[in-house]
């Protein structure tokens, strides 16, 4: 970024919460449906309907806004939002206004190795709108589809403050939210499926200006890195309409992934006027004390805290810890390793994160598998390690069967047997093969003794060899030294 | 005159109940009135022939083989076609939904099907229920019975007609500002507005959601509670209704009325009032001292901007409301060549003129920088309003008022000027901001032998009271015993 100009940035992320129906009627919120299958009057916007409001997702929006400090408002209230659009069956969306369910949090983000608190302007709760289809397969058509499966699933809009200065700070917000929001199961965040989706308000001010510059909001990008590629060229653009001389207009602008670039949709001139008010249909949400500490007692361990415990109590490096919690299933994985391991060997923490760090992870991500769909299940890595832990096995050998268990899903055990990989620790049949290999190196044995320390690799390596590397490591290091001094 | 259509519901569920009378002969008997009669009339939008008989049948062979029967078993009933019964036609008496069939039944319908009673027909009304002479009807003008030169007001003009043309001895009707009493009023029948969240409004065409109710329309007191009886009580589909028991309005109806306070609000008994309105409701005050009631003078000092601050509200509710109906799921659909053209064609050419006004102007009233001053202003005079009836029911139990201006007017008198045709409602209208339950019932006839209504309004949730008050009136009258001459 050019030096003399910093840029701020708010995000706007909508999270589908997620419940098994939708927010204002009884239809499924099952993503795989036919389309035009999960519809009923009420969603489709018949004459006469009423909303009839989920409680479940006021839940799941509360425990959402505790989890990120926010003050729950005892008082919401829901808004009629309106605009014109096939996609919207009553061509208003409710959502809310002024009253809101969540407002004033913070979360906090690790950048560069330090950490950024963003705050939490609010979160409120809307219905979705529909989804309208323009081709089918390559084909364009000449008119549209619409499809009212997603109508009416719930939404919670979670708005920031403008507390992020560059794409890498907009990036680990989201990112830290998405963790977040999956500690909390609930939200899928699944953002091919449109379940987490972002729009960034995004301008630039000569550094030392407090006031905010003329300020875009970006749409259309659908993942963590798309935001942040759309932020990098958006700012750069900002930068050069103003060193050109020119002003920055107040506008909506979408991101295009392919050309990599945003393109202008409208000016605030043509903005909507929403003509926003309180939906008469559904009565104000009054939340007591009671139903808020019911949910504040059920807030599972958030990511941070989760963090801060792997450190503390198994000896993880911060950023093997990052690494490992920023995933909530990679963390149950880690834990549910571990707790196989530590019934069979101790101190295996480390190791534990090794093996997920560098092996794991990127076996998985070639394969493109996530960590549930891993072909090592947890307790079959759990053994591994302890088998190298116990010396069962070497790391060496252990690196071979492991590349056996994520071809095949075989357990460890079964892989050893089936290759015959057991580590041998037997000391008369080492100290036999070590007798072996000092006869056959007399040269090496004439070096070592002549103060060559070194030179007893060459015999271990080939000790190794002759075992095809079952050989105790330890044991025959030890067992050499002896026979040597004789 | 077939006796059978002279008789009240109630007497017509004992004789079908008690095998004296068959669903079928009765269903027939109306039917056959309407066919006769309703070519003057025409207070129907579909005479429903084929569906009564099969609920007649189905009710008479109930009643054969001595299976539970409902309150309403086998009596027939009209339903102002903004009601939602499932299968039929359902138009809102608008081109816009002129083919539109309903996929599911109103929770009144469902509540009217579980006691037996049989569905006649579906009744005109102005346009989606905004008007108060059915002149708005996009289809035909329904006609006073009693002069057919006169409007039967509006908007459940053909709900009010049927039941003066005795061509059904019950009617639902919906009531926004008065869109049951003031056509009760000018049909000499009897219409009740419940109190706001009584009656589930699911399945009722939205107007105006704070301020819509559906409720009874009959020739008699008697029978428009036992109609209450049947359709009122919470309802899981209706946020906004209330949970909160339903007592049986018919059974404390005959209660002595001695020592009852009924007030009457200064404001509504001004200079230019019609002097036969004002003969009836003087008689009316001389019969209830008569029965020993204690009539006071009191105040409900904001009525003067009640009809300012309806038309607000209920304009700015009913283009939120109507915004659904824009031809891209359901209803007519003007074909055009881009979504614009066929937004403005479709509801230009589906919404007639009275709709498109008050669209107009409620979305003006929402816009950015009118709010304030226009629906935020208006939502704090209706507070006052609702403080102004509190306050009075302080003093008294009941309030009496005349249910509309003058007698019914002349078709195409006030069509040409809106604010002449609002101020029919001048007496109705803040019973709906209030929230309070109203109820019209004839009181007399004017010179030229048109009906007058009185207006009785109860505090909320005290219809028990009301009808109580209203029956003792018809006890000691018998201006809904006359009939006329079609």
């Amino acid at each position: 970024m050019n030096a003399k100009y910093e840029a701020v940035i708010g995000l706007e992320v909508h999270s589908q919460i997620k419940t098994d129906t939708k927010v204002f009627c009884n239809c499924s919120t099952d993503f795989h449906s036919q389309p035009n299958t999960n519809i009923c009057p009420v969603c489709t916007g018949q004459p006469g309907v009423l909303p009839v409001l989920n409680k479940k997702a006021v839940e799941l929006l509360v425990r959402t806004g505790l989890a990120l400090e926010c003050r729950i408002n005892k008082k919401s209230v829901f808004a009629r939002k309106q605009y014109f659009y096939p996609d919207l069956p009553k061509n208003y969306q409710i959502s809310q206004y002024d009253l809101r369910f969540a407002e004033h949090g913070k979360l906090n983000i690790s950048v560069d190795g330090g950490v950024k608190t963003i705050g939490i302007t609010r979160i409120h709760l809307e219905e979705d709108a529909g989804k309208l289809v323009h081709d089918i397969g390559m084909k364009k058509l000449d008119y549209s589809l619409a499809d009212y499966n997603r109508t009416g699933i719930p939404l919670m809009e979670i708005v920031s403050e403008p507390d992020m200065r560059t794409p890498q700070d907009a990036a680990a917000y989201l990112t830290a939210l998405k963790s977040l929001i999956e500690y909390l199961e609930t939200s899928d965040c699944n953002m091919e499926e449109g379940k987490f989706r972002c729009d960034a308000n995004v301008s630039i001010r000569p550094v030392g200006q407090k006031e905010f510059g003329t300020k875009a909001e970006l749409k259309n990008m659908n993942t963590i890195s798309g935001v942040e590629e759309a932020l990098v060229y958006e700012i750069q653009r900002q930068i050069e309409v103003v060193e050109n001389g020119g002003k920055i207009v107040q506008e909506t602008r979408t991101w295009d992934p392919d050309e990599k670039v945003t393109k202008s949709m409208r000016s605030k001139e043509n903005a909507h006027d929403y003509r926003y008010f309180p939906d008469p249909d559904l009565v104000p949400v009054i939340l007591d004390d009671e139903f808020i500490n019911g949910i504040k007692k059920n807030i599972p361990e958030l990511p941070e805290i989760r963090k801060q415990r792997f450190i503390a109590q198994y000896g993880l490096s911060e950023y093997d810890a990052n690494v490992i919690i920023s995933d909530k299933p990679l963390a149950d994985y880690y834990e549910s390793a571990l707790e196989t391991a530590s019934k069979q060997a101790e101190n295996s923490g480390k190791q534990i994160a090794n093996w997920i760090t560098t092996e794991l992870l990127g076996k998985l991500n070639s394969a493109k598998l996530t960590i549930k769909e891993s072909p090592v299940k947890a307790d079959n890595l759990g053994t591994l390690v302890a088998l190298i832990i116990k010396g069962t096995i070497s790391g060496k050998i252990a690196k071979m069967v492991f590349e056996d268990m994520f071809n095949d899903g075989k357990d460890p055990d079964t892989v050893i047997k089936e290759k015959g990989l057991v580590q041998i620790s037997d000391e008369g049949a080492i100290v036999a093969i070590c007798k072996e290999a000092v006869a056959e190196s007399p040269k090496i044995v004439e070096e070592y003794k002549a103060g060559k320390e070194r030179a007893i690799g060459a015999i271990v390596g080939l000790v190794m060899k002759k075992s095809k590397g079952k050989a105790n490591p330890q044991m025959v290091n030890k067992i050499l030294i002896d026979l040597l001094k004789q | 005159m077939n006796e059978i259509i002279k008789m009240t519901a109630t007497e017509l569920a004992e004789k079908i109940k008690t095998k004296q009378l068959k669903s079928a002969e009765v269903v027939q008997a109306f039917i056959q009135r309407a066919k006769e009669t309703d070519s003057k009339i025409k207070a129907y939008m579909e005479i429903t022939e084929e569906y009564a008989m099969a609920q007649a049948k189905a009710s008479d062979e109930k009643i054969a083989s001595g299976k539970e029967t409902g309150a309403l078993e086998g009596v027939p009933i009209a339903i102002k076609d903004n009601i939602l019964i499932k299968d039929l036609r359902m138009t809102a008496s608008s081109k816009i939904l002129e083919n539109y069939i309903a996929p599911y039944d109103a929770t009144v319908i469902e509540k009217l099907k579980n006691s037996g009673a049989v569905f006649v027909g579906k009744t005109n009304l102005d346009e989606f229920a905004m008007g108060s002479s059915t002149e708005n009807s996009a289809f035909f003008t329904t006609k006073n019975p009693w002069d057919t030169d006169r409007i039967p007001g509006g908007s459940s003009g053909g709900s009010a007609s049927a039941v003066g043309a005795m061509t059904a001895p019950l009617a639902l009707g919906t009531d926004t500002g008065g869109s049951i009493r003031q056509p009760a009023s000018c049909c000499g029948i009897v219409g009740v507005k419940p109190t706001y969240g009584r009656v589930s409004r699911f399945g009722a065409v939205a107007f105006a959601s704070s301020l819509d109710q559906i409720g009874p329309m009959s020739k008699t007191v008697e029978d428009s509670a036992l109609l209450l009886n049947v359709i009122a009580g919470y309802d899981k589909k209706d946020s906004t209704s209330i949970n909160k028991d339903v007592g049986d309005y018919v059974k404390n109806i005959n209660k002595d009325l001695k020592g009852l306070k009924i007030g009457l609000p200064k404001e509504y008994f001004i200079d230019g009032l019609d002097a036969d309105v004002k003969k009836s409701i003087d008689q009316a005050i001389k019969i209830y001292k008569n029965l020993g009631c204690e009539i006071v003078e009191i105040s409900l000092p904001h009525t003067d901007y009640a009809i300012a601050v309806y038309y607000i509200i209920c304009c700015s509710e009913a283009s939120a409301n109507l915004a659904r109906y824009d031809g891209v799921r359901y209803g007519f659909r003007a074909q055009c060549d881009n979504l614009l053209d066929e937004y403005k064609k479709s509801r230009g050419q589906g919404f007639g003129p009275e709709v498109k006004r008050r669209i107009m102007l409620g979305t003006y009233a929402l816009s950015a920088g009118y709010y304030d001053a226009y629906y935020g202003k208006a939502q704090k005079v209706r507070t006052l309003i609702k403080q102004d009836f509190e306050k009075a029911y302080e003093k008294v139990d009941i309030i009496m008022t005349p249910s509309a201006p003058t007698p019914a007017f002349k078709i195409g008198e006030k069509s040409a000027d809106p604010l002449q045709m609002y101020l029919s409602d001048i007496f109705t209208i803040s019973c709906n901001l209030a929230g309070v339950a109203g109820m019209s019932l004839p009181c007399g006839f004017s010179k030229d032998g048109i009906p007058v209504g009185m207006q009785l309004l109860s505090k909320h949730f005290d219809e028990e009271t009301m009808f109580n008050v209203a029956y003792k009136y018809q006890q000691a009258t018998d201006f809904h015993k006359q009939f006329p001459r079609i």
